[in-house]
């Protein structure tokens, strides 16, 4: 395992930072007294598209908040663009796990996308037909034209989803952050935000997907980053993503039907 | 009731138990919305030790020492509920619950230690306030409102809670959109660059600020009260949220209005002699609203019950 992790962190090492949308050195994020994030590098490649994999509790989500700023870490540097991620926000957009927030909150769907406009917007600006405009396109682009003026309580998951998607559109960013967008969905969900993302990747924008469906892993992505606690591989599918990797990161978590499956997927 | 009759007699009262409750039903959407509406019934016990400590200190019943009393101890409890609440990583009602009770204590403590026990500093007064005892001697009809002499004579308490309730205004409008982004999603809201920290900060601050405030003229059953309920009842007539501060000042407003009027000569039409406690009224038929619009009210279903509690 560390082996693996020392290959791969060395290739990718060696790129320069400065390019990288997001760059992170040396993170460690603790919730008490066990680490759940354990000195992690990683640095995402421009344009690709990458998924964060690992089994439940690997810290995949807390890398990621961590990373935003969202979760304090212990120690560790992220850059995004070669910059200091603070002066970068404008051209980062975050996508939170559906479940993180309280979708009883009284707001439409439109609301929720303008959301995204915060930062054009600021404190005072005022709100135009061209805001809304946007705003709306965003929606259509996946496919929630219609639900604008619903209360976000009455959509199904798969709904909910689409629309934090559309806000995330909104801000118009150049690194897309999703944390599990393919959890609890439905399948048709699964096939309109899959076609945004390639759409993004296929624009030159590049996308970050934390994501928990191995099965999936080769259809929808180019680059893996595989975590359990520390980092165990990063780089393209075809050399981070082998049944050497996935074994480092389950451990016995995974049936050896279920690599044996996987190893005839990856070829 | 003729001007000469309203004007000295009810319009200060009436227009300051207003005031306090919007101020107070303000903020209180927000904190109902990141479930700390707690926060409001923890400020108004913290006070207290401030309140007697200012009075220790100064040795007079005066009310700017006494506010500044109490909002320093609000500030206090405020610092020690985050810090307890991140340190010890527990839900904030329990963070709530450790610092008002121990500060509450206290406060009764000191209280009861010191020889404070010759002036009026009662549980009853700050329980109830004493709304309608603020009125408005130096009028004599609706025409004193543009008298400047008869204008200066206007209660304190008055001036105060205007101040506040335009400051809580102004507060909500400027941070509008980053209240509502972060109020909804504190962990997008820190990625598009907002303080959520500084800014969850500010709005308890805000509330400690109008409690204080509310507390210093109509007492504390008002402030728990308007920071629950009339956001609540709202919340139930609207999916909205621009919509349900709207009918949080209506409701705030009704529940001064009516209690008021209700307190003051519903026991009479009742057949009873005495009038009864003008705040305990306004709180009461802000808990009626509260119960109609549960029962009746149009959005009162969860639609939107978070997949993980």
């Amino acid at each position: 395992m560390l082996e693996l992790a020392s290959v791969n962190g060395i290739a990718n090492a060696d790129e320069a930072l400065g390019d990288s949308p997001l760059a992170i050195r040396g993170l460690t994020v603790s919730y008490g007294q066990k680490p759940a994030v354990f000195s992690v590098d990683m640095t995402v490649q421009a344009g690709a598209m990458t998924a964060i994999i690992g089994p439940n509790g690997a810290g995949k989500s807390t890398m990621l908040k961590a990373a935003l700023g969202i979760v304090k870490p212990l120690s560790g540097q992220v850059t995004a663009f070669g910059k200091p991620l603070e002066d970068q926000r404008a051209r980062i957009a975050y996508v939170p796990q559906r479940a993180s927030v309280d979708w009883d909150f009284p707001t439409r769907v439109i609301d929720v996308v303008l959301m995204g406009l915060y930062r054009e917007l600021g404190l005072l600006g005022r709100l135009r037909g061209r805001h809304k405009a946007k705003a709306m396109e965003c929606l259509n682009r996946v496919g929630m034209r219609d639900f604008a003026d619903r209360q976000i309580g009455q959509l199904s998951g798969g709904q909910q989803q689409r629309v934090f998607l559309a806000r995330s559109l909104a801000q118009d960013a150049d690194l897309y952050l999703l944390d599990e967008p393919f959890a609890g969905v439905d399948a048709a969900t699964e096939k309109a935000i899959i076609a945004v993302l390639k759409s993004l990747k296929d624009a030159g924008k590049t996308v970050v997907v934390v994501h928990h469906d191995l099965a999936t892993v080769t259809d929808y992505f180019d680059h893996v980053f595989l975590i359990n606690t520390r980092k165990v591989a990063e780089g393209p599918v075809d050399t981070a993503f082998t049944a050497e990797t996935l074994q480092a990161a389950y451990g016995g978590r995974l049936a050896t039907a279920q690599i044996d499956q996987l190893s005839r997927a990856v070829g | 009731m003729s001007g000469e009759e309203f004007v000295p007699l009810s319009l200060t009262p009436l227009l300051i138990g207003i005031f306090a409750a919007v101020a107070c039903a303000l903020p209180g959407n927000f904190l109902v919305l990141r479930k700390q509406a707690l926060i409001g019934d923890a400020i108004s016990h913290v006070v207290l030790p401030g309140i007697v400590v200012a009075f220790l200190l100064t040795g007079v019943i005066s009310a700017w020492p006494m506010m500044l009393g109490a909002a320093g101890a609000a500030l206090v409890a405020v610092v020690m509920i985050e810090a307890i609440r991140r340190l010890g990583r527990i839900e904030p009602g329990a963070a709530m619950g450790v610092v008002f009770t121990t500060m509450f204590a206290g406060g009764v403590l000191l209280l009861e230690q010191t020889d404070t026990s010759s002036v009026h500093l009662d549980v009853e007064h700050a329980l109830y306030g004493n709304l309608e005892s603020l009125i408005w001697l130096d009028a004599t009809g609706w025409s004193s409102l543009l008298d400047a002499e008869a204008l200066a004579g206007l209660p304190v308490e008055l001036g105060r809670i205007a101040a506040t309730l335009i400051g809580v205004i102004a507060f909500i409008w400027l941070f509008w959109r980053p209240l509502k982004i972060s109020t909804f999603d504190e962990g997008f809201a820190r990625t598009m660059g907002i303080r959520t920290n500084v800014l969850g900060l500010a709005l308890v601050v805000v509330a400690a600020i109008a409690a204080v405030a509310a507390f210093d003229a109509v007492g504390s059953i008002i402030v728990i009260a308007m920071f629950i309920c009339p956001p609540a009842a709202a919340r139930m007539m609207t999916n909205q949220l621009e919509r349900q501060i709207g009918w949080s000042i209506v409701f705030a407003t009704t529940s001064a209005i009516v209690g008021y009027v209700f307190a003051g000569y519903g026991p009479l039409w009742l057949g009873a002699a005495d009038a009864v406690s003008a705040a305990g009224m306004i709180a009461t038929i802000s808990g009626v609203i509260l119960a109609v619009t549960a029962l009746f009210g149009p959005c009162r279903k969860r639609a939107g019950a978070p997949a993980q509690a």
